[in-house]
């Protein structure tokens, strides 16, 4: 299986220049948007029943990123989570833990507790999340503080306003230098926030962007503006890694985030992946879900699937 | 093909459509015996299972269910527009009502995948009624005239590939500009038009406005040859339209032929591939690729060829093949032996010829007629498999160079039903779809259909327009 590896392959001269780069995006192949939604909308209707279920629901409780990202979090709130991330359903201790959670920086090292000795790993959003909106120098400290304080996995927002007047180049070298910090010690996620950017077009420029100037991740969204992860987008996102990893042998994980609030929805992504780039992406180490209230209804569809009934909210924990 | 994710078997229940031992045929709103007592047995070919004993209609019943149909003319034409749109609305929501019933019926006769019975088809049938009911009472704002009349008794002969389909574009604009029906199903596939029948009667359809008469070829010619039936329309094979192109030359029949297509799916180098992956695998392998516009020649510019059949084939290896009534099949059965027996010697004569076919792993089913989806390439124009309709999951791929090769290649055939045109250059679409000599021209996108949308061939691939406001001329006398 190809690895991760850092941007050295042979698409590595298309950054050379801002013209060059533009050149590049600009020459990759089109979005119809309707074709684009319509194969979206008809994987969407895959009928996935008893074992397939509980292998899906199984698989996606493993690949949540469960996540808190508020003003008021507290190191109570994040250690509450960090319990629930090993251990998801204190009833049935088949239910296997998720793979991450995600916090401010200033909450990696009170997850790092949390989760200690689990192999559940722990994910930072930085670069001055969500907006993005500060001096590369206050985002590359904001990325070293949650690498300092242990953070596994760090998800990087992009300068949107730089990439929607078409300074590429920018983008590319702020992921670059956010990557150089990250080092060997955290995974990247590069956030596009792709109800920003808004065209099909975009988005397929910008995961090429991102997975040149070597994310580990690229990731929809923050959660945080009116459209996140929808299927269309990561369907065309899964269609760039599988792109990318042909042309440069890298491959390059997939997470959408944001709006993915039940199992159905959950499922319907699974789908996606396994008939677009298939088995070489369906495990936690290449997709994830960044999600805050997908967890518990996994868990209930779980405990039904088990038992035959259903049970409702309270026979799962709120955190 | 063997994956982690393996999807457990999801099928449609068979409970929701009761069908009867043996079905007579329907004439003057009675469902009767054959005069001469003959019957034929109709099997699902997905398993080759018997469904139902129909009844086969002769001389003799054609005779019974034209008279029936003059008859029920004469107050039918007399109703005002809006008395007959409410019949057609009526039908229209009953089929909505039994559309699961339906589509599990087409899936067992047909074979073809229930996704698109269910997602395609039934969805199309109920919009056709419901398209064709509002024109019912604005007939005279259509364009042909003050007060165009209808024709009289229509004689439909229709094909196995959409049963329901066809005839709901047969049937809708007929009865909405006044005339009478008298229709032929396909033998393979006569039981949703039974089950319509059925319909007319729930909606209290007059009597004799619709006769159904199930049958193979003779039935069909004697139906066309009959001398009190004013209108000939048919879809089918181009041999058959021929003969019957023949037959009704020189009577004051009217008559509309849809027939064969080699349909030609254009991608130019500056195409959205996946989208145009998705076009060509919907333009030939929706419905097993037995469908009349199937985009079965694959143009391709010669400077992203491999690139796109890479695309392609990997695609190819995610369709998921086998019981048409599981809701994860994307590829049914092949209608009959017979269909199957020709694709296979097509196939045959490709690769005899040259071209190099290519199949993804693909387990076919022991019983019933199947057929893995193929593609070939090092195809050119003087291959038989670029010329003759294969009417099966078969695509040949041929390259060009410039938009002028590209039109020649695609006019280069006798047939002239569809082609589709993908790029992301709008001045190119049009600029390359004027020149196509085809009934329907999609661009970046493939096989997409619409109650409003005009539908018909050039050269071989017949005469006539159904569909949309063109679709009423055919029955009006103008």
């Amino acid at each position: 299986m190809p690895t991760t590896a850092s941007a050295v392959h042979p698409l590595t001269d298309v950054t050379a220049s801002d013209s060059t780069l533009r050149r590049f995006l600009h020459g990759l192949p089109g979005v119809d948007a309707v074709g684009l939604e319509a194969r979206a909308a008809s994987l969407g209707t895959r009928s996935i029943k008893t074992t397939a279920k509980a292998y899906a629901i199984d698989l996606a409780i493993s690949m949540v990123d469960l996540t808190t990202l508020e003003g008021a979090d507290t190191p109570g709130k994040v250690r509450a989570l960090g319990a629930k991330a090993v251990r998801p359903d204190p009833t049935d201790r088949t239910a296997p833990a998720t793979a991450a959670v995600c916090v401010y920086p200033d909450m990696v090292a009170v997850a790092k507790e949390a989760v200690a000795g689990s192999g559940v790993k722990i994910a930072s959003v930085a670069t001055a999340f969500p907006a993005g909106r500060a001096a590369l120098d206050v985002k590359l400290a904001d990325v070293r503080d949650a690498v300092s304080a242990g953070a596994d996995e760090v998800d990087m927002v992009i300068d949107r306003g730089a990439f929607l007047s078409g300074r590429y180049l920018k983008v590319y070298e702020e992921i670059v230098a956010v990557r150089e910090v990250c080092g060997t010690a955290a995974r990247l996620k590069v956030i596009f926030e792709t109800g920003e950017l808004s065209t099909y077009d975009n988005i397929r420029r910008a995961s090429w962007l991102g997975m040149l100037a070597g994310a580990d991740f690229i990731k929809t969204s923050t959660g945080k503006v009116a459209v996140n992860a929808t299927p269309p987008n990561t369907l065309l996102m899964l269609e760039a890694v599988r792109d990318f990893r042909a042309q440069t042998g890298v491959q390059v994980g997939v997470k959408p985030a944001g709006g993915i609030r039940t199992t159905k929805d959950a499922v319907k992504f699974l789908v996606l992946v396994n008939e677009t780039v298939g088995e070489d992406w369906l495990d936690n180490h290449w997709f994830r879900f960044g999600a805050s209230s997908l967890l518990n209804d996994l868990l209930m569809q779980r405990q039904k699937l088990a038992t035959g009934r259903y049970s409702g909210p309270d026979y799962v924990t709120v955190d | 093909m063997a994956s982690v994710f393996e999807y457990a078997p999801a099928p449609e229940s068979r409970s929701v459509v009761d069908i009867a031992p043996s079905y007579g045929l329907f004439i003057d709103g009675e469902f009767v015996e054959a005069a001469e007592g003959k019957v034929f047995k109709t099997v699902s070919p997905s398993t080759e299972e018997v469904l139902s004993e129909i009844a086969q209609a002769g001389e003799a019943d054609v005779d019974r269910a034209v008279a029936a149909a003059r008859r029920a003319f004469e107050k039918w034409s007399a109703l005002p527009g809006s008395e007959r749109a409410k019949y057609l609305f009526r039908i229209a929501r009953i089929i909505q009502e039994r559309s699961r019933e339906l589509a599990v019926l087409e899936t067992l006769d047909n074979g073809k995948p229930i996704k698109e019975t269910r997602d395609t088809d039934l969805p199309l049938v109920a919009a056709h009624f419901f398209y064709y009911a509002g024109w019912a009472d604005k007939l005279e704002h259509a364009g042909f005239g003050a007060s165009p009349k209808p024709l009289g008794v229509a004689g439909q002969v229709i094909p196995w590939n959409f049963p329901l389909l066809m005839l709901a574009w047969k049937i809708a604009p007929a009865l909405a500009t006044g005339n009478t029906v008298v229709l032929k199903p396909a033998e393979t596939t006569p039981l949703s038009a039974l089950f319509f029948a059925d319909i007319c009667r729930q909606a209290g359809l007059p009597k004799g406005v619709v006769n159904i008469l199930p049958g193979y070829g003779d039935t069909g010619a004697a139906l066309v040859a009959h001398p009190d039936v004013n209108k000939v329309a048919f879809t089918g094979s181009t041999g058959v339209g021929k003969e019957i192109a023949r037959t009704v030359a020189g009577t004051r029949k009217k008559l509309t032929l849809e027939l064969g297509g080699k349909g030609a799916n254009i991608v130019f180098d500056d195409a959205p591939i996946d989208q145009a992956v998705e076009g060509i695998v919907t333009g030939i392998f929706f419905n097993q690729g037995q469908v009349c516009c199937a985009g079965s020649r694959l143009l391709v510019q010669e400077s992203i060829q491999d690139e796109l059949l890479d695309s392609l084939k990997r695609r190819l290896s995610t369709l998921r093949l086998g019981d048409p009534l599981d809701k994860n099949t994307d590829i049914g059965a092949i209608n009959s032996a017979e269909q199957l027996a020709r694709i296979t010697s097509l196939v045959e004569k490709g690769t005899a010829e040259g071209a190099e076919p290519w199949s993804p792993e693909c387990e076919l089913p022991s019983s019933g007629y199947w057929f893995a989806p193929t593609l070939f390439t090092n195809v050119t124009q003087a291959h038989t498999i670029a010329r003759d309709e294969i009417f099966g999951p078969v695509l040949s791929v041929l390259t060009f160079r410039t938009p002028d090769e590209a039109v020649a290649k695609a006019n280069n055939t006798q047939y002239g039903l569809s082609a589709g045109i993908w790029t992301e250059k709008g001045s190119r679409i049009l600029a390359v779809a004027n020149k196509l000599r085809a009934g329907v021209v999609w661009s970046n996108t493939f096989n997409k259909f619409d109650p409003t949308s005009p539908f018909g061939g050039y050269k071989e691939s017949g005469f006539g327009r159904e569909g949309g406001r063109h679709g009423l001329e055919a029955y009006l006398d103008v």
